[in-house]
């Protein structure tokens, strides 16, 4: 095996060397793009010929305000020909753009909006980005682009919506391989012709759509059946990922049962844009249950709930998901159950559920209302997700209650209480102090940690979209296990600190 | 080195649990793959996760290589150590620390054998869902390494799937929990990325588990077929059929024959291939699922159907299958087990040509699998007149046809030292780069079981303390630097 110095990717100069010009850029004015140093790296690509040349205005990065990134020398502030970085970025990508208002990553505007067409330019662009040492956001939908932190700095938004087919949907193998822009829908769309569904119900705003693949997987978001199929990270078999230097790498494989290598995939599902750009992804499928039913029941208390969500899951008909949704404290707990499998079996096991759930619970043949838009799928308020061990159900619902009084909030809970997640959502107008009380009273009850406790934590709270000035009030993400871990991984994958950067939980 | 280790681990375990003698060491020198051997320079027992801290960071001061292993029944070489490395054996570490019903979890040592997890959640009515063949004995610890699967991880998953925490000791030496046991910790999945890493990324001190609500109902279906091609197409027809069993298993009429032989499980006569199919879950959805597969198989060709009525009647079914590696033992000289994965449509082409080897070569090949999930578990017959190199051979071959296919050079037993020489047909040079930029995350000095998994060690740079100029690996062109 011989090692081959790859096109355009010199970008990386020694540790101290890219020091040293981060400091110079926080140094130096606005973050317009391109240096010498970076145009000098992709001198082969801007070779190929500027062609598509969008003109990126080179001042419209100026007065972004954009944090200068200063331990990993992102931003590509330089001061220098941004001309020049458009021009190389548009003989890497054909359709690059500057970027306009709508374009900003949770406020932070970012030069120019690049939508590669294939993996092949994908590539192209990011290693163009890291000769210019450019802050790089991965965008499929943009539905959860405003999650998390916002990034230090972002010069180039990569838009993954051109990456959009199904490459192979081997249906006998019950495999589907696609590109990262594919649109839940349309893959829904595609193997729902074979009677197979990718297994995750995102929970999404009503009439909006699912998201994309990549943009699903970059969050890690599933819905109620969470509760069988897991998340992301439990249904894909192989990814094919972008490197923050460009280089495209794969792992894992088309089989479902593969232990070749490291799964590489899980490290980059929920790993919010900040390893690199996934680019293609391959998932085991599973069939689109033959029979489906539901069974409410709405609770006056919490404590009924728990005990109502607790049957429910402990018996043995099998649910596929339990629900709960409340729309302030005090409110009544909406309680459904999901039972799904063959036309045979799935009467008696509703029937069975009723009548293990007791008086008041009902069955219903569609799906009630509120399944899947509940507080998941706020859109616009200061949205919270709770996940614990689900034994402590009750305690996770009686905290709800204590803090969301204690702070004069009135957050609607809803989620997926079996599997051990729950989200909150508290209106967007709310005092941030408050939602700021709020977030802390939950995490001194469910992230409290225990000496000696096997975990130490059993749960966490994380702020996962707020409104501006709730961001700054609030730590987003909280304590996280294995956070040096974790910074260590983020060091090795984008030594630069130039995807994402700062948007994940520890800073990363 | 060791003589100066001897001292410093004998003070963190006790000397009763550092072993030095030669003849005891021996007993370390390979796991359940025998081919590989290698003598360990000292073997050490720690009792907890702070023993083992302990040793690593000895290990690390003395700049020596070591290797976890649980009850040393991997199939790869996995758990071998160097013979200048230490080998940190976790058999004491078996306590179950909790069982929480309610909450579906289960947090337990390392040494702990994954048969134990699921008697002890038993009563509550739960189970430990991945069940290697190894069960009784395997380790919950090897299991989180080797990302363990089992006949029923069709429709329960692996190991990955059913781990939600794990306390670990990591390369540096420092107690570090990964995940919090929900299953939703925020940040980077490190529990994903760590299990199934062959004990290259650490030594696991804890495992938080997924426990599995006992099925309510449970069919095990044996179907004898004319022919594999037969059978395969069974399998086909009942996935396509959207059923998913908990296992299905198939035979082919050489390993029928060693199974029938060793422990006389009375499969239908004179079949060429048999069937297990497991369907588990509600009752009714089960009986439904039972008459399709049993008209499935029936259209199929299957001349002889059973369906096992009770436990026992499942235990004399499973028995075949469970003895038929053992079995096969009996009918040969020695044997190779491969285990390849190619996707389930091509199962009946692989088949094909993997007795088309055999004819060729003359070398006998027995044909076990996982046949829902396409893993193949071939086993290359050595005969007494068998050339050694030739079954090496057809065995490698085998791999690549899995390959070819689109498959994978192993499905459940790891890579381990046994096929870091496959991996480079599997991967691209930047696809096991970027694996190994995890690994110089987790372990930057490479101490943490060297050797396995990638055929050329990423040189991770940037240690503290360590050397400027060109890496040794390098100037003597071993290494390349990516």
């Amino acid at each position: 095996m011989t090692s081959q110095p790859a096109a355009g990717g010199r970008a990386g100069p020694p540790p101290g060397e890219g020091a040293a010009a981060g400091a110079g850029m926080a140094a130096g004015a606005g973050t317009a793009a391109a240096a010498g140093r970076g145009a000098e790296g992709t001198a082969a690509d801007a070779d190929r010929g500027a062609g598509g040349g969008t003109g990126a205005d080179a001042d419209r990065g100026a007065d972004e305000g954009t944090a200068a990134d200063a331990d990993g020398g992102a931003g590509g502030g330089r001061g220098a020909d941004a001309g020049r970085a458009a021009d190389a970025l548009a003989a890497a990508c054909a359709d690059l753009r500057p970027a306009g208002p709508a374009d900003a990553v949770a406020g932070v505007l970012p030069s120019w909006v690049a939508a590669p067409a294939s993996v092949a330019e994908a590539a192209a662009t990011m290693r163009v980005a890291a000769g210019l040492d450019l802050a790089v956001v991965p965008r499929g939908s943009g539905s959860r682009l405003s999650w998390g932190l916002p990034p230090r700095s972002c010069d180039l938004v990569i838009e993954t919506g051109r990456l959009d087919r199904v490459l192979e949907h081997a249906a006998g193998d019950w495999i589907a391989s696609v590109q990262a822009g594919v649109s839940l829908d349309q893959l829904a769309d595609v193997l729902g012709e074979a009677g197979q569904q990718l297994s995750l119900d995102v929970p999404a705003p009503a009439g909006a759509g699912g998201g994309t693949v990549g943009g699903v997987l970059a969050t890690g978001m599933a819905g109620p059946r969470r509760m069988r199929y897991g998340t992301p990270r439990d249904l894909l078999t192989g990814i094919t990922v972008i490197r923050a230097d460009g280089r495209v790498a794969r792992a894992g494989g088309k089989v479902v049962k593969n232990v070749a290598g490291y799964d590489l995939g899980k490290l980059y599902a929920g790993s919010f844009g900040t390893l690199g750009l996934i680019a293609e992804a391959t998932f085991r499928l599973h069939p689109v249950p033959a029979a489906s039913g539901y069974v409410t029941l709405e609770c006056g208390t919490a404590a009924e709930a728990a005990a109502a969500v607790a049957a429910a899951v402990e018996s043995p008909l099998a649910a596929a998901a339990v629900e709960i949704d409340r729309l302030a404290p005090g409110a009544p707990v909406r309680v459904a159950v999901l039972v799904e499998g063959s036309p045979a079996g799935v009467p008696q096991r509703v029937t069975g559920m009723r009548e293990l759930l007791g008086d008041g619970a009902v069955v219903a043949d569609d799906v009630p209302g509120w399944w899947g838009h509940g507080a998941a799928a706020a859109s616009d308020s200061t949205l919270i997700r709770i996940a614990f061990w689900s034994s402590a159900l009750r305690a996770v619902l009686d905290v709800l209650d204590s803090a969301a009084l204690a702070a004069a909030l009135e957050p609607s809970v809803g989620g997926s209480p079996g599997a051990g997640v729950l989200y909150a959502a508290v209106d967007s107008l709310a005092e941030p102090a408050a939602v700021a009380a709020f977030v802390a009273a939950l995490r001194a009850e469910i992230g409290r940690v225990r000496a000696a406790g096997f975990p130490p934590a059993r749960g966490s709270v994380v702020v996962l979209n707020a409104p501006p000035l709730v961001r700054g009030a609030v730590d987003m993400w909280g304590p996280v296990p294995g956070a040096a871990l974790m910074r260590a991984v983020k060091d090795q994958f984008d030594p630069g600190h130039r995807m994402a950067p700062g948007r994940f939980a520890g800073g990363i | 080195m060791i003589d100066t280790l001897i001292p410093a681990v004998t003070k963190v375990c006790g000397a009763q649990h550092v072993i030095t003698d030669p003849a005891e060491l021996r007993t370390y020198e390979c796991d359940g793959l025998t081919s590989h051997r290698s003598v360990p320079a000292l073997v050490v027992l720690p009792e907890t996760a702070e023993q083992v801290a302990g040793v690593v960071r000895a290990c690390v001061a003395a700049g020596v290589p070591f290797v976890a292993r649980g009850s040393g029944t991997g199939l790869s070489g996995g758990a071998l150590a160097p013979g200048n490395g230490v080998l940190i054996v976790t058999s004491r570490m078996r306590t179950i620390l909790e069982i929480d019903p309610a909450a579906r979890r289960a947090v337990v040592e390392p040494g702990v054998t994954n048969l134990a997890v699921s008697q002890a959640a038993q009563p509550f009515g739960y189970f430990y869902a991945p069940d290697p063949s190894s069960q009784v004995i395997c380790s919950v610890g090897g299991n989180v390494a080797e990302n363990s699967g089992g006949a029923h991880c069709l429709k329960h998953g692996f190991t990955v799937n059913h781990v939600t925490g794990l306390e670990v000791v990591t390369p540096d030496g420092e107690i570090v929990w990964l995940g919090d046991g929900s299953g939703a910790a925020p940040g980077y999945d490190l529990v994903g990325a760590f299990t199934g890493s062959e004990g290259t990324l650490g030594i696991v001190t804890k495992i938080v588990v997924r426990l599995t609500r006992i099925p309510a109902a449970v069919t095990t279906l044996l179907a004898g077929f004319g022919t594999t091609g037969e059978g395969g197409a069974a399998v086909s027809a009942i996935i396509a059929a959207g059923i998913m069993p908990a296992a299905i298993e198939m035979m082919d009429a050489l390993s029928i024959e060693a199974a029938e032989a060793a422990v006389h499980c009375n499969y239908p006569a004179g079949a060429g291939a048999v069937l297990v199919v497991e369907l588990d879950g509600p009752e009714a959805d089960v009986e439904a699922e039972t008459a399709a597969v049993r008209r499935i198989c029936t259209d199929a060709g299957a001349f002889e159907i059973r369906i096992a009525a009770d436990p026992a009647e499942r235990a004399v079914i499973w028995a075949g299958r469970k003895s038929a590696f053992a079995a096969v033992g009996r009918i040969a000289h020695a044997y190779i087990v491969q285990d390849g994965v190619v996707p389930r449509t091509a199962l009946e082409d692989v088949l094909d040509r993997i007795a088309q080897m055999s004819a060729e070569t003359g070398i006998r090949v027995a044909n076990v699998f996982h046949a829902g999930d396409g893993n193949l578990h071939p086993l290359v017959l050595l005969d007494p007149d068998t050339d050694p190199a030739a079954a090496e051979e057809l065995s490698g071959a085998i791999l690549d046809l899995c390959i070819e296919h689109g498959g994978s050079i192993t499905g459940e037993h790891g890579v381990g030292v046994d096929k870091t020489r496959y991996m480079p047909k599997m991967f691209g040079p930047v696809d096991l780069d970027t694996m190994q930029m995890l690994r110089c995350a987790f372990d930057p000095r490479g101490l943490c079981n060297p050797g396995k998994i990638y055929p050329t060690p990423r040189l991770c740079g940037e240690v503290p303390g360590l050397r400027r100029g060109p890496h040794p690996l390098v100037a003597a062109g071993q290494a390349d630097l990516l």
